[in-house]
């Protein structure tokens, strides 16, 4: 039969395919998550599910009581909050510079610029491990050059993080400039040519053309890179496991460690809900906050 | 213009710090190479050698030989391009309905599917691997094909592209009779080729670079992933540096190549990715 | 998804292939073991030509999880190697297979008792030891001759009159002991020492404030009190050789695997001064107890070639692949009869490590011990730190370690009637 289907079944043809997947491989699981967030789900339950037990919230009081889950929020937290900011400001005097009117190849500076964004994490930390290498790293070298005493970047417990850092903000950076380059690219050309004849200065223009008109593009970056900084996992998985003294644990690492490391699936699914739970209130805040300035 | 040749010192000074910029940011890239190619002695000196005095490419035979880098190759090529284009094709369908078609809750849909994009990733695994489990799917590549057929993110890149669609040219299709699928196929699908390229780079890179669900999901190492296999490597050659940088390379290389060959497309997507609605 | 299936199904085929009468075992082993091992399984497969030994080395950092997602993907292999603290909750999980039938009386007789035990639950083997470890007196000859003493301390009160003379030394910045004090190890050696069983009630309970614990807790706060040990943890440690060399401490309580890194970091001219020795005891009783470490081989429950598998284990066990493996990795045997070998009975700072392997005994055999050992460091640090009374600390760790034993305490009470 030949008969044209209402555009709401053509509708449900064409989502249902993607949509039964979503459902079905995060939203589905997402919600068992929560649900495992509330039962002792451990090794001895992974052994006979006879063994589980719900226990209300007894998995998030835990936490509260955990310094592990203090120490991985607090290493979270200065990663986000050192490296965000740090990683914006970046991608932003990038942005600027290729974007700058005097500049000529605009296009190749930015593919070249943009390069450590598309390479694979896992290897990339490779490299860096070496460049962060106490003896033979180029880093230390460097230091050395400058006349600087050299630092043991991955085992200082107080270097580490700033190490991550560094690595993280070069691998990054060229996403955000892009999006600014395009935000830069969208300021109508007549507000500087205004400016100019008002006498306004290179800052001046900066500060009251450049800074406002990019707002937009500001909560976009700042949020996104927010959201992703606080799942920070494989560049201390691959660098540091964590240390040394818990100085690289992250709230995502950790989750990992209880949950497939011990199988403690039941508190790893409370880290999980936790650090969803920071995550929104973050970006709630941010939302409402640019919201309120603009 | 005649700005210039009015500001050769500021014009000269900006270049020079975009070069400065590039330079360090290709610099860990081209010690990577230059590290692959060293002999082991050379590697680990000190100071650190800029280029390697005698190039050697035994590392690499080292992985194709001893280390079975040919199947990390294989298996991370199999993996990206099976999810690459089944993902493409169900996020298309579904980006174009949300688009184009009119059905009842359709934005209010959307607009919860975008919010749950706050939602991490590490939520869901935990479950998903106990899922996986029962479905038989733990260790095999189905196990990190499936969950990345469909993705909210793909969804949302093709609607947005597909708003443009001007709606005549689908509604003279609908009067000449065609059915939708029909329009689908002979009409979406070749005006959103450009977002589709997009959609399929970012999709394979992403399958490339991912590391954690196929460390979790993988457990026979002749499955492995290039990151997990290199990150396995890792694990047991630390001091051989220039091995390591070798394994690297390799698993570099190929995304490289595809961002350079295509970066048009993806720098476009990645903007586009980015507007507000 | 069957499709996909099918679409991979000439990739998997073609990945296997070739010999196809031989039975293939799957052998999983760690780190630089699981490098080193493939080099004896030419050996195995000559003397038996019907299997091919398949090894896949996982590194140290992703053992545990990788084993537990394959039980729990049911992707085990048919041998796998796991460390000895490990064995409880494979039990639990019923993810290995008892060797209680294979291993004779007689064999069994060559291992050291205390590391065999702890491969032993509820009275079945379940491991067989591979290599041992345990910990013991790592110091420098020249200065506690220094100090006035010829040889190594024997009691608890002549280790403190040893470490009272170091730090009474002229020459500044220097420490008897290091004892990194986020470690677990050393605290609970001694509280072994004293005959503290850690748990109480079959390990329903902490036993943190029974006399035996506090007074081997007091005895290792009082080493920090004194002075004699820096207040560090072991990340604080910049170059652990170095500093030994320096004369930053003198004595250091440690394992096997620095007998080869001391050999080879420690400048020359400081080989012939530093030697290993059995750990003090709290009485006349030398040498004192340490803890029995190391790593065994296992046979899943699941492997379908257990009768292979067991062949494979056996001729890992064998005295001469014990001493092969020895001089390939440093790692010490398991089999007292390949120490008979000159390699190693003449090797004096191994040999300490064979009297003291005489006298171990094993943590809590439970799947909880992992986390209550950490709580032990955690709680520990505290005291050094000064953060918490003695008192107030065994109170928590107590505390703490109940709460970790609850679900223990309810799975028990639930099988007893």
């Amino acid at each position: 039969m030949k008969t044209p289907l209402l555009p709401a079944n053509t509708a449900f043809w064409f989502l249902a395919p993607a949509l039964i997947l979503i459902v079905v491989f995060f939203f589905l699981p997402v919600a068992a998550s929560l649900l495992l967030s509330f039962t002792d789900f451990d090794i001895y339950a992974l052994g006979d599910h006879e063994r589980l037990r719900f226990v209300a919230l007894d998995n998030y009081l835990r936490l509260l009581g955990d310094p592990l889950f203090w120490t991985a929020l607090k290493n979270t937290l200065y990663f986000v909050l050192v490296g965000g900011p740090l990683s914006v400001a970046v991608s932003l005097g990038a942005a600027l510079l290729v974007n700058h009117r005097l500049v000529r190849f605009k296009g190749l500076f930015r593919s070249l610029l943009f390069l450590p964004v598309v390479t694979t994490l896992v290897a990339i930390a490779v490299v860096w491990r070496y460049l962060y290498h106490p003896r033979y790293g180029f880093l230390n070298y460097l230091l050395g050059l400058l006349g600087l005493d050299t630092v043991d970047w991955l085992g200082d417990p107080d270097w580490a993080m700033p190490a991550i850092i560094l690595m993280a903000i070069w691998k990054n950076f060229g996403f955000n400039m892009i999006i600014f380059i395009a935000g830069l690219q969208s300021i109508p050309v007549r507000l500087y040519e205004a400016a100019v004849i008002d006498g306004a200065s290179t800052w001046r223009q900066f500060r009251h053309i450049t800074l406002p008109m990019l707002a937009p593009t500001f909560v976009f970056v700042t949020v996104i890179t927010m959201i992703g900084y606080f799942q920070l996992f494989a560049e201390p998985y691959v660098m540091t496991q964590g240390g040394p003294a818990n100085s690289t644990l992250s709230v995502a690492l950790l989750m990992f460690q209880e949950g497939f490391r011990w199988w403690n699936l039941g508190y790893a699914a409370a880290v999980a809900f936790t650090l969803f739970l920071i995550i929104l209130t973050g970006t709630v805040l941010q939302l409402r906050l640019r919201r309120r300035e603009i | 213009m005649a700005v210039f040749s009015e500001k050769p010192i500021k014009t000269l000074l900006l270049h020079l710090a975009l070069i400065a910029a590039v330079i360090a940011t290709l610099f860990p890239l081209f010690w990577m190479v230059s590290v692959s190619l060293m002999s082991s002695a050379e590697a680990n000196r000190f100071p650190p050698p800029l280029l390697p005095a005698a190039p050697t490419l035994e590392h690499y035979r080292m992985l194709f030989s001893r280390l079975n880098l040919a199947a990390y190759l294989l298996n991370s090529t199999l993996i990206a391009t099976s999810v690459t284009v089944l993902s493409l094709l169900l996020n298309s369908m579904a980006g174009y309905a949300f688009a184009k078609l009119r059905f009842k809750g359709r934005d209010r849909l959307f607009r919860l599917l975008l919010a749950s994009m706050v939602i991490p990733a590490q939520v869901a695994m935990l479950p998903l691997f106990l899922m996986l489990k029962e479905m038989g799917l733990v260790n095999t590549y189905s196990g990190v094909i499936v969950p990345g057929m469909a993705s909210i993110f793909g969804i949302f890149l093709i609607r947005q592209y597909a708003l443009s669609i001007p709606d005549s040219l689908l509604d003279a299709a609908r009067i000449d009779g065609a059915g939708e699928f029909r329009i689908y196929r002979t009409l979406v699908l070749p005006l959103c080729k450009p977002i589709l390229v997009t959609l399929a780079i970012f999709t394979f890179m992403g399958t490339w670079n991912d590391f954690m669900w196929p460390l979790i999901i993988l457990t026979d190492s002749d499955l492995y992933t290039l990151p997990v296999a290199l990150a396995n490597l890792l694990g047991e050659h630390v001091q051989d540096a220039e091995l390591m940088m070798a394994g690297s390379v390799l698993t570099v290389l190929p995304v490289i190549i595809l961002f350079l060959v295509l970066q048009k497309y993806y720098i476009e997507g990645l903007v586009l990715g980015s507007v507000k609605e | 998804m069957r499709l996909i299936g099918f679409l991979l199904m000439p990739a998997l085929l073609g990945a296997c292939g070739g010999d196809r009468e031989k039975t293939v075992l799957e052998f999983w082993a760690m780190g630089q073991e699981g490098e080193v091992v493939q080099s004896l399984m030419p050996e195995f497969e000559r003397l038996h030509p019907e299997l091919q030994v398949k090894v896949q080395q996982i590194p140290w950092s992703a053992a545990h999880e990788k084993l537990l997602t394959a039980y729990a993907g049911d992707a085990m292999p048919d041998v796998f190697q796991l460390g000895n603290t490990w064995i409880p909750e494979f039990v639990v999980l019923k993810a290995v297979d008892s060797l209680d039938n294979r291993l004779t009386a007689q064999q069994r007789e060559d291992y050291f008792e205390g590391i065999i035990e702890t491969n032993e639950i509820d009275g079945r083997l379940h491991g067989l030891p591979w290599y041992v470890d345990t910990r013991l007196l790592f110091y420098r000859t020249d200065i506690l001759v220094k100090a006035g003493f010829s040889a190594p301390p024997k009691t608890w009160n002549e280790w403190l009159a040893a470490m009272a003379a170091i730090a009474a030394l002229p020459g500044g910045d220097r420490y008897a002991l290091l004892l990194p004090m986020n470690e677990w190890q050393v605290p609970v050696i001694l509280a072994l020492q004293m005959g503290s069983e850690l748990l109480r009630d079959e390990a329903r309970f902490g036993n943190f404030r029974s006399d035996a614990f506090r007074q081997a807790f007091r005895f290792y706060l009082d080493i920090f009190r004194r002075g004699y040990a820096p207040a560090v943890s072991e990340a604080q440690i910049a170059n652990l050789y170095q500093e030994f060399a320096s004369g930053y401490f003198a004595m250091y309580v440690t394992g096997p695997w620095n007998i080869v890194e001391f050999e080879h970091r420690l400048p020359k001219s400081m080989q012939g001064r530093w030697a290993t020795a059995p750990m003090p005891a709290p009485d006349e009783s030398y040498p004192g107890v340490s803890l029995a470490g190391g790593a065994s081989l296992a046979i899943a429950r699941s492997s379908s070639r257990k009768d292979q598998a067991w062949k494979l284990i056996e001729f890992l066990s064998e005295p001469e692949q014990q001493l092969a493996f020895y001089r390939l990795t440093g790692d010490l045997p398991a089999r007292r009869s390949a120490w008979l070998h000159p390699d190693l009975a003449t090797a004096a700072r191994t040999q300490a490590f064979k009297t003291q392997l005489e006298r171990v005994v094993s943590t809590p055999k439970i799947p909880e011990w992992e986390r209550i050992a950490s709580k032990i460091a955690h709680h520990t640090e505290k005291a050094v730190r000064g953060e918490l009374t003695e008192e107030q600390a065994l109170a928590a760790l107590d505390k703490d370690v109940d709460r970790i034993l609850e679900k223990r305490r309810w799975l028990l009470r639930k099988r007893a009637p």
